[in-house]
């Protein structure tokens, strides 16, 4: 299940990529995308890790760990929004 | 309902009165205007800079806006959101608001305010003469908005 991975201020800069095309193995929830993405270890177990606290968008509406994600949807990670 | 996202400044007196043109069912208008303070965590300010995510940052907008609307009776709303390179002093956000009574306006406009605070895809950057950071969302901005859940 392909799907547009994006990644937004600190978060983009610790991972050092702004985004990229993954291919997931099976349907899955943001949740499971996250750990799915910190098994990559290194750095992405390090900045994605549960206790770290970051929001997640799918398809571009605020979402959260529960969220289902379909084929095709661009899926964000990003620290707390700090607008306004 | 105009919702903007946009990198250049706005007008406050020129879209409060686009807001109540030809709107004689209007009594009241409250807004809100934030700005870029030049203290933050006890550093001097220099710059801000506004990151976004477009395409969902007129969404999210939009989308506070028309729950806005559905919990208040309102005339209209007007949410201007800038990004990109900001100096202090400058003006970042305007929420305002048109009601036929003063209640939903002020309510309304708190609303969308500690909504957007929280769910509006912007990160800020500030660059002190200790060099360049991110802002940290605020426990107190997570606060404001719970406090308008609706009991389930």
């Amino acid at each position: 299940m392909r799907v547009e991975l994006l990644f937004f201020a600190g978060l983009r800069e610790a991972l050092g990529t702004a985004g990229e095309t993954v291919e997931l193995p099976h349907a899955m929830t943001a949740g499971e995308l996250r750990e799915w993405l910190c098994a990559r270890g290194g750095v992405w177990a390090e900045t994605l890790a549960g206790d770290r606290s970051l929001q997640v968008a799918v398809a571009r509406r605020m979402a959260d760990a529960r969220t289902l994600i379909a084929e095709g949807d661009e899926v964000a990670f990003f620290p707390p929004v700090t607008g306004g | 309902m105009t919702v903007r996202v946009q990198q250049q400044d706005f007008d406050v007196g020129a879209e409060i009165a686009a807001l109540r043109a030809d709107r004689p069912a209007v009594g009241a208008i409250a807004s809100f205007i934030g700005t870029v303070r030049d203290l933050n965590d006890g550093s001097d300010v220099a710059a801000l800079t506004l990151e976004h995510y477009p395409g969902m940052t007129e969404l999210a907008l939009e989308d506070l806006c028309a729950q806005a609307r559905q919990r208040w009776d309102l005339v209209d709303l007007t949410v201007i959101h800038r990004y990109g390179p900001l100096a202090p002093g400058d003006q970042i956000v305007l929420v305002a608001v048109a009601s036929a009574h003063r209640g939903e306006a002020f309510a309304a406009c708190e609303f969308a305010v500690d909504l957007l605070k929280t769910r509006a895809p912007f990160w800020k950057k500030e660059r002190t003469s200790q060099g360049e950071r991110w802002v940290q969302a605020r426990a107190g901005d997570d606060t404001a908005a719970a406090r308008w859940t609706l009991p389930e």
